[in-house]
């Protein structure tokens, strides 16, 4: 099971060291180091690196790299997956994980880990149980604690621990009772120059913050269920009736959740909301070449298209761009050739372009006249896959 | 106010003021305190000095103080157990609170203080806590055996635990038994051949019960356990499948891939017409699909586990190849797995994308992905025979692209594309031969020179073209004057008219310029062949190649079996079994499919779970083959350079190369004096020629080697297999000649059990591919060291040193990894010092004191046996009472006594006696009878076991006789033995 986790920031340095098992000298990170080195950028250090005497199973989140110490067979997954958890619990009790963040709350830090895992064993990792024991720092708590002489560990067990229904605590009371739900999609696609769909999928979740009295029991209904073919859920929902009956019924954990993530892939036909028009053209023998894109909306069903960013990769003959942007802002850097484009707000009436001229490098031959441009973009309220909610009952 | 203000006071007097602080009256400075030693302790720094102090502050209601004593405590008990016995009693104490969270809290970190005085005192509170009301603390306690067992393992077993353990599995609560099966599983790790987790139907039904109910960890525990059952027959293991298919959805990827596990082990034993086999099947594609757009570490895992699976069952993700085609951001380690899984799923349907996708990754920036990529076209090529017409024109394409290693790359897949297709895409040489010169990889390099050789009658030039590689010939890597000697043994004999010199020009240039023992014999062999019968040797050099197929690159069948066991772990990334690599994994059983019951597959394999123990090494050096070949003509006994010009191929052909193949072969061949080490002998088959001769006697001389064979015919006809498979055809046990040369100077003279014996020859460069190992055996202030010597005799560099024992009669194993720092040069020695601990594995070994070993270094795994004296195995406390040996000896039965004669010792008793002291042979009275001094000795080994003896000593008579009782009469003979190496040293 896990042995021990080291903590390293951007620079190389170990900022925190923990061993639930028998110590484990800091020396053993050498051997990430060297990978480390090895790897010309900092995302591409492998995740799983064997040492002669234990394997060093490392994820990089928010510049910090995580790295656990293991000694006999472990399912790597289920390391990295528990990796995944403690950023997620620094990033939920401290708002962000960076070092500061670490370092401001090391005791806070250092009971989680403790009760996060027992000799390698995962013990409590839900954060509703998490923070039953050891309450997240505020600035009021704080402020009380240093009055008082209280603390931030609870002093009762935690109820939700041994219940058939761990995730939820007991006894939650609101004045208030609500339930939202957020739909959240990201669609990856490659679109070619003539507008065609090549790829493309779908990665949708839905979030729930949940505010009930007592213990609930929600069903959720889908207009079209057969959509999700691919998901994957929060433990508290009941599998079976989903099988069968294509309901999601569960009884909520307390506060913000996922409630679950799936997967709509390009078998079902994806009608992409924005479309771009370009026109980029170099002259033989010439060093100047035009550049013209346009962007519009289609099929957003009246929603607004935000926090538009359009970036491509020109090619390497370019040396400048002088563009003018319709709206918004531009910056080429000239070493990697990258050109950004801040648009934010596609206008239907008035369609955002970016046009100008670009200044090649003399005598070099015709670059290629089509690359590729990457659009991200936001729109609210709007589930690309057409799913689309039913109803929810209580 | 923040913690991080713990970090930044760093002045001289910390420590002190620490102190103070922890042991003022305000629990508030109190806590304060508490918390700047934990951060001091978080980073690192040494703040053990305030133990006595920290643990005052351990009774206290306030539960963060006490949380953050116990995490203090866990981390320094360790360096002072004194005072850890302190806080024991706290710990009872808490272990009785009406909170259950204290309880459990309080059994938690017993469990951690790794200190073995007080595990003692943890067997009562544990007990009750593992029958505790609460299920939290049951389950908090179920881990704790885990713990204990991991410090004290005896104690575990001798109290219990582990059956209370096993009844936890029944336990009510789904968490206790989540628990109970990870604390059972991590115990089991370390006795391999336990029936610890014994599964049966009732088991595996309380686990799946309790599966549904559990958190996403314990699932994994569970799902991991789950799928090393095996059951009974087909309709079992559907119902089982059945009720693991959900955890297919779970947001857990690790959950995911453990239930994958299970089903893929499983769904062998489903009849594959069962129409439930089919909704498996389509039910395991997407969660594997899923796992891809998780974060890069995951996929990464994920990619490395659906390679295995592709492997297994193509079907399973045959429409899914989109999802592996790379995207732009994918870190490099995920793009290289990616490419792997699409040419495995490449197939004749989706070929065209693939290939488009191929040929874009291409002309990436990224050097090692376009290699890869290129590379993978040509497995394309190979694996999908329609598609190699695109893929070479593809090829074609790229190489215009003059990207210098595009088109290295490019070379090297073409020539396999060659070897697949014969005489199909010849026209396409052209192209590659404008390249020539652009080539700068050996291995595109090689790559040329070998479609040059075999296409010469093509090629008008051919000739110019080989010529020009030649005049750089010593510069070249082995690998390209290997290649560049045969093809120009091709050429000559397609066109041996305009060659000849060119020929001769390389085979002087191999056989009698280059060092390397393989570029010249495979000179020689070329000369004979060409001067005896150039007919056969058209045959041989110019012979049809077997196609390569896309087979090459699979992993061989029963690995994957194995490997698919093991989807999920480390094991299944590194695509090595586990016994290769994880550590402490001895006597790993390996795991195997289980036979499908429905269809015929059943004989497949019909014993799962056999208990092969993998780590048992061979008892003797054991040369793999091909190398035994290149070590046995590197002995050149008769070189022929001294025999002054070269010889011309068409005259006498060199006998010193012929004999020397003949001598060597000789002896490879025929001597039977020594028992082969590896039991294979029996099923290698053994050229008739070759056989018949009679075995050479063990104790010949080189310089008889020479006229041995003379000039046997049979050697031609006895080489009829093309020469690159020329070393597979020898038989593997030629130890045997090669053994006795060695042993004259080795194992012979081997001095035994001397109080340290000088160093001898354990394993001879000729047998380790040029390691040297002497070594001997000593114990110094009471650490039993292994001394070596590791000489280099090869041509490379050694490093990555590590050592490994086979169990043995004394349970001897190395105490810490072999400190080779830094790498051993050629015809560099090191020394180590390995110190060695008494607590490894028992096994009994013919002789007693045999131990075998096990050497690796990043060429190969070296197995030898020596014999350690048995006095480094007397303990410094061997000294009896008087009465106590009394009594003991009258207790020994007369038939335990052993009696031997040491003769020629020209010693006193006393000097006698202080020299033995010396060696922890304690004496213990002397009587003196008729001018006979009699010696009362003991001695106890390191395994407890008392050796008692009585020396007689007889002034002026030289030999002394020595009577030995112990309970174990078996090490008396030992015990002799190095009492006699003992006295003469």
């Amino acid at each position: 099971m896990i042995h021990s986790l080291f903590l390293v920031n951007a620079s190389g340095d170990i900022f925190l060291e923990k061993h639930w098992k028998s110590v484990v000298s800091r020396s053993v990170c050498d051997y990430f180091f060297e990978a480390q080195e090895r790897a010309t950028e900092p995302e591409n250090v492998p995740p799983v690196i064997p040492t002669p005497h234990h394997y060093l199973i490392s994820v990089l989140r928010h510049r910090i790299y995580f790295v656990a110490v293991i000694q006999s067979e472990v399912p790597p997954l289920f390391v990295i997956e528990f990796l995944h958890r403690v950023v997620d619990t620094f990033q939920d009790y401290f708002g962000v994980c960076t070092e500061a963040a670490i370092k401001d709350n090391v005791v806070v830090v250092y009971e989680l880990l403790e009760e996060m895992l027992d000799n390698g064993f995962p013990l409590a990792t839900e954060s509703n149980i998490l923070k039953e024991l050891i309450k997240p720092p505020t600035i009021l708590r704080t402020m009380v604690n240093t009055i008082t002489g209280s603390t931030n560990v609870g002093e009762q067990l935690p109820t939700g621990q041994l219940s058939v229904v761990p995730w939820r605590r007991t006894g939650v009371k609101y004045t208030n009772n609500e339930a939202y739900f957020d739909v959240v999609e990201e669609i990856d696609a490659i679109i070619d120059k003539s507008g065609s769909t090549i790829t493309a999928e779908i990665q949708g979740v839905i979030d729930a913050c949940v505010k009930l009295t007592g213990m609930p029991d929600l069903t959720l209904s889908f207009m079209n269920p057969r959509l999700l073919d691919d998901v994957s859920f929060h433990p508290c929902v009941r599998f079976k009736r989903w099988e069968a009956e294509r309901i999601l019924s569960f009884i909520p954990p307390d506060g913000n959740f996922r409630l679950l993530s799936y997967h709509v892939s390009s078998q079902n036909l994806v009608a992409i909301p924005v479309y771009v028009k370009h026109n980029i053209t170099f002259r033989e023998g010439s060093s100047q070449g035009r550049f013209d894109l346009t962007l519009g909306p289609k099929q957003t069903m009246g929603k607004a298209v935000e926090s538009v960013l359009v970036s491509s990769q020109l090619p390497r003959g370019v040396l400048n761009a002088n563009l003018n942007p319709s709206q918004g802002t531009y910056t080429f850097d000239p070493v990697t050739k990258m050109l950004s484009w801040d648009v934010g707000k596609i206008n239907p009436q008035k369609l955002p372009s970016l046009k100008g001229t670009m200044s090649l490098q003399a005598g070099a031959s015709k670059p290629d006249e089509n690359p590729s441009i990457n659009i991200q973009f936001k729109i609210q309220q709007m589930a690309i896959s057409g799913c689309t909610q039913a109803g929810q009952t209580l | 106010m923040t913690d991080s203000k713990y970090f930044t006071t760093t002045k001289k007097g910390e420590i002190f003021e620490l102190k103070a602080e922890l042991n003022s009256d305000k629990k508030e400075k109190k806590k304060e305190a508490v918390k700047k030693v934990i951060a001091s302790m978080t980073v690192g720094k040494d703040v053990s000095a305030l133990f006595p102090d920290v643990v005052n502050c351990m009774q206290t209601d306030n539960l963060e103080l006490k949380k953050l004593v116990y995490l203090y405590l866990m981390n320094y008990a360790k360096s002072q157990p004194d005072m850890a016995i302190m806080a024991v009693n706290t710990f009872v104490k808490d272990c009785e609170d009406p909170n259950p969270l204290i309880r459990a809290l309080a059994v938690r970190t017993m469990g951690c203080i790794r200190v073995d005085k007080i595990t003692e005192y943890l067997c009562e509170p544990l007990r009750k806590c593992l029958k505790d009301e609460d299920p939290y603390v049951r389950k908090t306690a179920a881990v704790c055996v885990a713990k204990l067992h991991d410090i004290n393992a005896q104690l575990v077993e001798d109290q219990g635990f582990l059956d209370t353990l096993k009844d936890l599995i029944s336990d009510s609560n789904p968490m206790v038994v989540a628990n109970a099966v990870a604390a059972l599983s991590e115990i089991a790790e370390s006795h391999p051949n336990s029936n610890l987790l014994d599964l049966n139907p009732q088991t595996i039904n309380k686990l799946l019960t309790a599966l549904n109910e559990c958190t996403e960890w314990g699932q994994i525990f569970i799902l991991d356990c789950l799928a090393n059952y095996t059951p009974r027959d087909d309709r079992e293991s559907q119902s089982i499948c059945e009720r693991v298919t959900p955890r297919l959805s779970h947001a857990n990827s690790a959950v995911v891939l453990s239930a994958v596990k299970v089903l893929m082990k499983f769904m062998e034993m489903l009849p594959k017409d069962l129409d439930y086999y089919g909704t498996l099947l389509k039910k395991l594609a997407p969660p594997l699909v899923t796992l891809l757009s998780a974060e890069p570490e995951l996929q990464y895992v994920a990619l490395r586990n659906i390679n295995l699976i592709v492997q297994r069952r193509p079907e399973i993700l045959k429409h899914e190849m989109k999802v592996f085609f790379v995207k732009y951001n994918d870190p490099i380690y995920v793009k290289l797995e990616k490419l792997d899984i699409m040419i495995r799923l490449a197939s004749q349907a989706n070929i065209a994308q693939v290939l488009a996708e191929l040929k874009e990754y291409a002309t990436e920036v990224d050097v090692d992905f376009v290699r890869k990529a290129v590379r993978a076209i040509g497995r394309c090529a190979i694996k999908v025979e329609q598609s190699a017409e695109r893929c070479v024109s593809t090829l074609l394409d790229l190489i215009q692209t003059k990207v210098n290693y595009v088109v290295q790359e490019a070379i090297v897949v073409i020539k396999d594309i060659f070897r697949k297709y014969p005489n199909k895409y010849e026209s396409v040489i052209a192209t590659l031969c404008e390249n020539l010169d652009s080539l700068d990889e050996p291995e595109a390099r090689a790559a040329m020179i070998w479609i040059v050789g075999e296409y010469a009658e093509r090629i008008d030039n051919a000739d110019e073209l080989l010529e020009s590689f030649l005049e750089g010939f010593h510069d070249e890597s082995t690998q390209v004057q290997l290649q560049l000697l045969t093809a120009i043994v091709k050429l000559f004999l397609k066109k041996p008219t305009e060659t000849q010199e060119l020929v001769q020009q390389v085979l002087s240039l191999a056989t009698q310029d280059s060092d390397n023992p393989d570029l010249r014999d495979r000179g020689y062999i070329y000369w004979r062949l060409l001067s005896t019968d150039p007919v056969a040797a058209k045959e041989v050099v110019l012979a049809e190649k077997p196609l390569i197929s896309e087979e090459t690159d699979l992993i061989e069948p029963t690995l994957l079996e194995e490997l698919i066991c093991h989807i999920g772990t480390l094991a299944s990334v590194y695509h090595k079994p586990p016994s290769a690599f994880v550590e402490g994994s001895r006597g790993v059983q390996h795991k195997r499919l289980p036979g499908s019951a429905g269809s015929g597959e059943s004989a497949d394999s019909p014993d799962t779970g056999s208990a092969a123990g993998v780590s048992e090494a061979p008892p003797a050096v054991i040369p793999s083959q091909g190398d035994l070949l290149g070590d046995l003509l590197n002995l050149d006994l008769t070189p022929p350079t001294t025999s002054g010009p070269p010889p011309a191929p068409s005259s006498g052909m060199q006998m010193g190369a012929m004999d020397l193949l003949g001598g060597g072969l000789d002896s490879l061949m025929g001597d039977e004096s020594e028992p082969p080490p590896v039991p294979q002998r029996t099923d290698t088959p053994q050229s008739p020629q070759l056989s018949h001769q009679s075995p050479s006697p063990p104790d010949y001389s080189p310089t008889e080697l020479g006229g041995d064979l003379g000039g046997s015919p049979a050697m031609g006809a006895g080489f009829g297999a093309p020469p690159t498979a020329m070393p597979a055809s020898f038989p593997p046990p030629v130890s045997g000649g090669l053994d006795d040369l060695f042993d004259l100077g080795g194992s012979v003279g081997m001095p035994m059990g001397a109080y340290s014996p000088p160093k001898s020859i354990w394993l001879p460069a000729m047998k380790a591919k040029g390691l040297e190992i002497s070594g001997t055996f000593a114990r110094r202030a009471g650490v039993i060291q292994m001394e070596m010597t590791l000489t280099n005799k090869a041509m490379s560099i050694m490093t990555d040193f590590a050592i490994q024992f086979n169990r043995n009669s004394f349970g001897l194993a190395p105490a810490g990894p072999l400190q080779v720092l830094t790498p051993v040069g050629p015809n560099q020695s090191i020394e180590v010092a390995l110190p060695l601990s008494t607590v490894g594995p028992v096994m009994k070994m013919e002789p007693l004191t045999n131990l075998q070993v096990a050497v690796k270094n990043n060429i190969d795994v070296f197995y030898f046996s020596s014999q350690y004296p048995i006095s480094m195995l007397f303990v410094e406390d061997g000294k009896m009472e008087r009465q106590v040996f009394l009594a003991t000896w009258k207790d020994i039965p007369n038939d335990n006594e052993a009696q031997f004669q040491i003769k020629d010792c020209h010693l006193n008793s006393d000097a006698a006696s202080s020299k033995l002291q010396g060696s922890n042979v304690f004496t213990i009275a002397k009587r003196t009878v008729e001018g006979q001094d009699m010696l009362y000795q003991s001695m106890k080994l390191t395994n407890g076991i008392w050796v008692l003896a009585e020396l007689r000593v007889q002034a002026g008579n030289p030999n002394y006789t020595v009577s030995l009782k112990c309970r174990a009469p078996e090490v008396s003979q030992c015990v002799f033995q190095s009492y006699e190496a003992m006295l003469k040293n």
